[in-house]
């Protein structure tokens, strides 16, 4: 799987590029042209449409191209709590996601290292949840939180919910589904670094008489920190724009929305393409800050 | 020692917990597929086998599973060829400009759906472009193309050049070479890749509900009807896409398996 490749640098053992020339050229072209034309002028035209105004003709989903910076402004001030939502949403499910994770990329790349049956199955469970659509599951995590469901009705019963509680619509209910939903991306990129993990390292590490949470926190993690460079990032960016699980019709209600339901909203239902358009381009701009600060900071430069 | 013992279970309870929990909507697709409703699928009433026998009775469940497959397939192909000529420029041939060619390649990859979704349909519209089928695949293919690249790269980079170079040296032409000692050992990496794109397409929603205008997908499908209750034939298609999917990953477990007891024998 790519999330596994994603997180490993590619082992570079062989020599290094030995040709050169226009074979490479014709092998490059037509993806990366691909790319241009329909990755990077899309965000061109994002950026162009995020500064554009209402056309003089009052046709409703017309507009003229200028430069109205003035868009921003009317995004960030008419959806402001949309905006924090995201990022401390992805923050905190991010969070979760790692600690929920972390274990269970460890027990598959180094308990289960020596049996290759066990390990096979424990990732084929891993990444199970990919091979059935993520609204279905999302949709069953509702149906199991609905307030008259076998589940909820058995909690509130015993007494840990009151007879009133909803689940469905708040906060937690919303993270709680992003976690589930990210699992496998944050388990996978730190499997593939731990089962790298040169066991005779942690070794090293005890002989010398430290203990086990020395041995974990100064040899272990450190050397698994590229899968968790990646799982972190193949968790926060999806979720930052994710709002199928923050929508009313899954875990969320009109007081969880993110960036994603509003763009949703602005571009495809009320057709209001320029302010849509500048909530993306401040989204995919803190992305990039983040991202390049975080790849900086943590010194992992090939992450392709 | 009692800190060790209790290492011991900790973690395997733990991840057997986890596992469970994981499994759980899957479960419940699957057990709810088989429900028994009338009108919508949100108390069980009852086992039936009508909702698998007769899948088509809902028949929009049925064409945008039909229209998800046609998406998928056709941008699968597009990709699998664009995406393996770049891995295998990347390991192979020395170019300028190659950071900014793996920073072009890496980007997708870490653009949240929503911003690539909106930027092509704004794309579209400044073009004038109809939304329909093609601008669909033309998303997908964007899309997926990274993915394509990194699986197969990882497989150029383990290819030993010498098995190439001793092709060449008995007067095989460079078509010859790549068609019959390049390929052949290419061909896992670029059915991983195939199965990966195939799998991104399918399950994509939102880049695909941006671009596809009044085409209908079945992601697009249930995201629809979940305003209303998810029909039981919706689950029975997650459910089979499911097994399908499983069942080929463990038979390409198994054979690799049986590949390198081979080997080792």
């Amino acid at each position: 799987m790519a999330f596994v490749a994603f997180g490993q640098s590619t082992p570079q053992k062989q020599q290094g590029p030995t040709k050169s020339g226009r074979v490479a050229l014709v092998l490059l072209t037509p993806g990366l042209a691909y790319l241009g034309l329909f990755f990077i002028t899309p965000l061109i035209s994002l950026i162009t449409t995020s500064l554009k105004t209402a056309s003089a003709s009052g046709v409703i989903g017309r507009y003229d191209f200028a430069l109205e910076f003035g868009n921003y402004a009317f995004a960030i001030g008419q959806y402001a709590p949309q905006i924090f939502r995201s990022f401390a949403y992805a923050l905190i499910a991010t969070i979760v996601a790692l600690l929920i994770s972390y274990p269970i990329a460890y027990f598959i790349g180094v308990k289960a290292r020596n049996r290759p049956l066990l390990q096979g199955l424990l990732l084929t469970l891993v990444i199970a949840p990919f091979f059935i659509s993520f609204l279905l599951r999302t949709f069953a995590w509702k149906q199991i939180f609905s307030n008259d469901s076998f589940i909820v009705n058995l909690l509130k019963d015993i007494g840990i919910f009151g007879a009133d509680t909803n689940i469905i619509g708040t906060d937690f209910a919303v993270v709680f589904g992003l976690v589930y939903n990210f699992i496998p991306f944050m388990t996978l990129p730190i499997y593939a670094s731990l089962d790298r993990l040169d066991l005779r390292l942690v070794e090293a590490g005890r002989d010398l008489y430290a203990n086990p949470a020395t041995t974990f926190w100064k040899i272990t993690f450190p050397l698994s920190l590229p899968g968790v460079i990646s799982g972190t990032l193949l968790t926060f960016i999806p979720i930052s724009g994710d709002y199928v699980v923050a929508s009313r019709d899954f875990l969320g209600s009109s007081s969880t929305a993110m960036i994603g339901n509003v763009v949703e909203t602005n571009f495809l239902r009320i057709q209001d393409y320029p302010t849509a358009s500048a909530l993306s381009v401040m989204l995919m701009a803190t992305i990039v800050v983040l991202v390049s600060a975080y790849v900086r900071r943590s010194g992992t430069d090939d992450l392709l | 020692m009692t800190r060790f013992s209790l290492g011991k279970y900790l973690l395997p309870t733990y991840v057997t917990l986890t596992f469970l929990f994981l499994m759980i909507p899957i479960a419940y697709t699957f057990v709810f597929s088989f429900n028994d409703s009338v009108k919508s699928n949100i108390i069980w009433r009852g086992f039936t086998l009508d909702n698998w026998l007769d899948v088509c009775n809902q028949a929009e469940v049925c064409s945008a599973f039909g229209n998800s497959l046609l998406i998928a397939i056709s941008a699968t192909a597009v990709s699998t060829v664009l995406g393996t000529m770049i891995a295998i420029a990347l390991v192979r041939y020395r170019f300028k400009f190659r950071s900014a060619t793996n920073l072009l390649l890496f980007l997708p990859l870490a653009t949240p759906e929503v911003v690539m979704g909106a930027g092509l349909a704004a794309q579209f519209l400044d073009f004038g472009w109809p939304k329909g089928l093609p601008t669909v695949i033309i998303a997908h293919v964007m899309f997926t193309l990274s993915f394509v690249v990194v699986t197969v790269k990882a497989r150029v980079a383990t290819l030993d050049p010498s098995l190439e170079e001793a092709g060449r040296d008995l007067y095989a032409n460079p078509a010859q070479v790549f068609m019959k000692v390049t390929l052949p050992l290419l061909l896992p990496g670029i059915l991983a890749a195939a199965m990966l794109a195939f799998a991104l397409s399918f399950d994509d929603f939102i880049i695909t509900q941006f671009n596809s205008g009044a085409v209908d997908t079945f992601p697009k499908f249930v995201y629809t009807a979940a305003a209303r209750g998810i029909p039981p034939e919706a689950n029975v298609i997650g459910s089979f896409v499911f097994i399908v999917a499983i069942a080929i990953v463990i038979t390409v477990q198994v054979r690799s398996s049986l590949k390198r007891k081979k080997l080792t024998k």
